[in-house]
């Protein structure tokens, strides 16, 4: 179905026993795009993930991917979907690139094998069995084995977990690239910078609940931001009054001293035009304009009232 | 849109090829495990030799022919029910364990060719150990009378009631259980499960091996090679017990 979104996720709801891990969670997913969907530990995400690689069968909601559905369709769908498991999915004795050609060998165009181990650096441990290949070592394998047969999505899960930076580089770049290319990619992370950098669209999850959805951008804007202004020369008479006035009452002047101000607001474009255009009506120059642009950490602390450091260390 | 490197054109290759690719990675992977190895041609190469030159010095009752001729399709029934049974056992318990056959599910192979691919992974394995222990038994003077459909069914029967049952165990027990219970049922059927010795053998409890897989696996292989006869009865018995094992496995596995 070529004009439906690549996924779809309505009022999704999955329980282990007593748990639910999804609660009637909402997820749209288009073409082309790399979509993050980010979150501690036990969020749900990959559960969320499973149920749209087939694995799992929805307790409550409908799951369509490329407009089919992973369980009654999946015959149809799954050489058009590339999955990158967390770990594992391997024999322990299998080498590397053995592993990589067979994948490749069960799809009909797949990539040259050669090629893709060298994007990821897999060249000096092809001969080397699964079990003695490093986490990141893993992690790269799972990559090369997603899209091997040339997906229209890919789903991964935790793709940089264990990874060196050069190696988390590479694996940034190697995703752009799949989008470049047509390639829709849908990850879970718990990075936020990863998040940030890569992803078009952030979805966070926390509780098996869609909490925020967005692009970067959009996610870090609106809060509250602030901009300390400090001029070369004290401030004339009622200047933050007349500040305050050009502003509008959604955003906050605090005088600090005769020569400094906090403005307290969202610290888009419009705010800091007009912030210079009344520094040039009112004759000071800024010597200084700090800028404390929240970011997706202070959005996610604020959405779940705790940061995600202290959870990301607990993973597997 | 221009064409890039990774500009999807997804599908699956031919089911054939497909079975093909999985049926050769299993047997390599099979072929590369120390241990597998044992299992399939060392042991029953050390039972070969060494029940013809043990019967050199002590008498066996129970066997009608000379000794290579009885042990040689022993040994035949013994290594189908090693690789069948043990190392199929073993391998996908740790498949499971280890996420492949999860892996593999995210393929365009099927759950039917990943099945297939299996079977012919086992076939490729069995000819391998049947030229082996053919190779050795005729240098220990072995003189087959072969009835080629009686070897032939005894084999593919054998295969399958033995690789139900294996699957049965692996999809019901963990890797490390299934590791341990496999050893210990192909060693108890070694022993007493009348594949290398003849029913005849084991007195009175005889006739219960007869229905064991293990008995009419061994029956099938001696009155092909013995005889050149097709053992009818045998047969059912293996028939049966692949119908037994497909239920249960079908019943209770489970791929993750």
């Amino acid at each position: 179905m070529p004009n439906s979104p690549a996924v779809e996720v309505a009022g999704l709801v999955m329980r282990y026993g007593d748990k639910t891990a999804v609660d009637a969670l909402d997820l749209r997913v288009e073409r082309n795009t790399i979509t993050a969907v980010l979150g501690p530990n036990g969020a749900g995400k990959t559960t969320t993930l499973e149920t749209c690689e087939g694995y799992r069968r929805p307790h409550e909601g409908t799951v369509r991917v490329l407009g089919l559905d992973p369980i009654n369709d999946r015959k149809a769908l799954i050489p058009s979907i590339g999955v990158m498991l967390q770990g594992q999915g391997a024999w322990s004795g299998v080498k590397a690139m053995e592993m990589l050609k067979h994948i490749a060998r069960l799809h009909a165009n797949p990539l040259d094998t050669d090629m893709l181990a060298d994007r990821l650096g897999l060249g000096d441990c092809g001969s080397t069995p699964y079990r003695r290949l490093s986490g990141g070592q893993q992690q790269r394998l799972g990559l090369a084995m997603a899209v091997v047969g040339r997906p229209e999505v890919v789903f991964v899960d935790e793709p940089t977990a264990g990874m060196d930076p050069q190696a988390r580089r590479a694996t940034w770049e190697l995703l752009s690239e799949l989008r470049e290319d047509g390639v829709t990619v849908v990850l879970t992370t718990h990075y936020m910078d990863e998040a940030e950098k890569l992803a078009d669209h952030i979805h966070i999850v926390d509780h098996g609940r869609m909490v925020a959805s967005g692009t970067p951008i959009e996610l870090t804007r609106g809060g509250t931001a602030t901009i300390r202004l400090v001029v070369t020369k004290p401030f004339p008479e009622g200047a933050p009054a007349s500040l305050q006035a050009a502003l509008g009452p959604d955003i906050e002047v605090k005088p600090i001293s005769d020569t400094s101000l906090l403005i307290t607001g969202p610290a888009d474009h419009t705010t800091l035009a007009t912030v210079a255009a009344w520094c040039e009506q009112q004759g000071v120059l800024p010597e200084s304009l700090n800028l404390g642009q929240r970011n997706l950490e202070d959005v996610f602390l604020e959405l779940t009232g705790r940061g995600l450091a202290h959870t990301a260390g607990d993973t597997r | 849109m221009s064409t890039g490197t990774f500009t999807p054109a997804p599908g699956g290759a031919p089911l054939a090829r497909q079975v093909l690719a999985q049926a050769s990675m299993e047997a390599r992977l099979m072929a590369r495990n120390g241990e597998q190895l044992l299992l399939a041609v060392v042991i029953p190469v050390l039972v070969l030799i060494g029940g013809v030159e043990g019967a050199k010095h002590v008498s066996i009752t129970g066997i009608s022919q000379r000794p290579v001729d009885e042990f040689a399709p022993g040994v035949l029934a013994l290594a189908v029910m090693s690789t069948a049974f043990t190392s199929l056992a073993i391998a996908t318990g740790f498949e499971r364990r280890y996420g492949v056959i999860k892996r593999l599910g995210a393929s365009p192979l099927p759950r039917a060719g990943l099945l297939l691919g299996k079977v012919g992974a086992l076939l490729i394995v069995e000819t391998f150990q049947v030229i082996v222990l053919a190779l050795v038994g005729l240098a220990l003077g072995w003189h087959p009378h072969p009835g080629y459909l009686g070897a032939i069914l005894g084999v593919i029967l054998g295969t399958s009631a033995f690789a139900s049952l294996g699957l049965f165990m692996a999809g019901a027990l963990r890797a490390e259980a299934t590791l341990a219970a496999a050893n210990l049922v192909y060693l108890l059927l070694m022993a007493g499960g009348a594949v290398v010795l003849p029913p005849s053998a084991y007195g009175a409890f005889g006739h219960v091996t007869e229905y064991l897989p293990s008995g009419a696996l061994g029956n099938t292989m001696r009155s092909a090679f013995q005889h050149g006869d097709i053992a009818g009865g045998s047969l059912l018995v293996l028939l049966a017990w692949t119908v037994v094992g497909t239920v249960a496995t079908m019943r209770t596995f489970q791929w993750e």
